[in-house]
């Protein structure tokens, strides 16, 4: 029986190992088949940055391609892509504003606390992944 | 002369699999490569990074694989190979039942009591 899940999380990325974790739990919901929504607040708004950009690794010598760098924009877009209709992303509008956050890749939409409040009523579970 | 600088890393696993690596790690290559005269100790969790033959591959989001999951006992042997002594904190490794054969070659103990006076040697101590 699929279940609707809300998900709060905090963490930037590049930061902790947190956001990796929170991203396994998600992909994980979704490929049984649940709906997950994610609000994401304060530094998580960046993980749906669409400026992010993969770099070269001095340390190892290989270029951009060679590294093949992950972004957290593409993990969050090709779980978009994955599982049409089933991921609902909303960054925090105050939070977006403060870092300048604003363009953010397809499907990532902006809110309000409010929102949280809306799907924290009507799901089955809401899981809060703060930062610490 | 460089300074001699003490690099101790104690918060291990911070987004190592985006990153790809440990950034303090790959940062203190970096200075290494740059001319700083890096030594390295481990503790706390950041002594299981010596740990031999971690595997963090398989990771799939949607359909996106991660290519390059990140090889830490690889990077501290790189390290070094780079001329950077590299040690962690004998009762953390114990604490967590990590033993010695575990550990990549060339790595060091130093006992928390030895600490102390390990510091003394050092123009600047640098905690991560």
């Amino acid at each position: 029986m699929t279940k609707t899940l809300t998900i709060a999380l905090m963490d930037p990325p590049y930061e902790t190992e947190t956001t990796t974790t929170a991203f396994r739990l998600i992909d994980a919901a979704l490929r049984k088949g649940h709906k997950v929504n994610v609000f994401a607040y304060e530094g998580a708004v960046n993980l749906t940055m669409a400026d992010q950009a993969p770099h070269p690794n001095p340390v190892k010598g290989t270029s951009a391609e060679e590294e093949d760098h992950p972004t957290t924009k593409d993990w969050v877009a090709a779980m978009f892509q994955a599982y049409p209709g089933k991921l609902d992303w909303v960054n925090c509008g105050l939070c977006v504003d403060e870092r300048g956050a604003g363009n953010v890749i397809e499907g990532a939409q902006r809110g309000a606390p409010k929102q949280f409040a809306e799907w924290s009523e009507a799901s089955d579970a809401t899981l809060v992944i703060p930062a610490k | 002369m460089a300074k001699k600088v003490l690099s101790i890393v104690e918060s291990a696993y911070r987004a190592t699999v985006e990153e790809q690596d440990d950034t303090i790690l790959w940062m203190n290559h970096i200075l290494k490569n740059a001319g700083l005269d890096i030594t390295l100790v481990l503790r706390s969790n950041a002594v299981n990074y010596a740990v031999k033959g971690q595997d963090a591959s398989g990771l799939t989001f949607g359909k996106l694989k991660v290519s390059h999951p990140p090889k830490l006992d690889k990077d501290l042997e790189s390290l070094l190979e780079a001329g950077v002594p590299v040690y962690y904190v004998r009762e953390d490794a114990e604490e967590r039942g990590i033993p010695q054969k575990q550990l990549i070659d060339g790595i060091k103990a130093v006992s928390a009591k030895e600490l102390p006076s390990m510091l003394d040697g050092f123009d600047s101590i640098w905690h991560w």
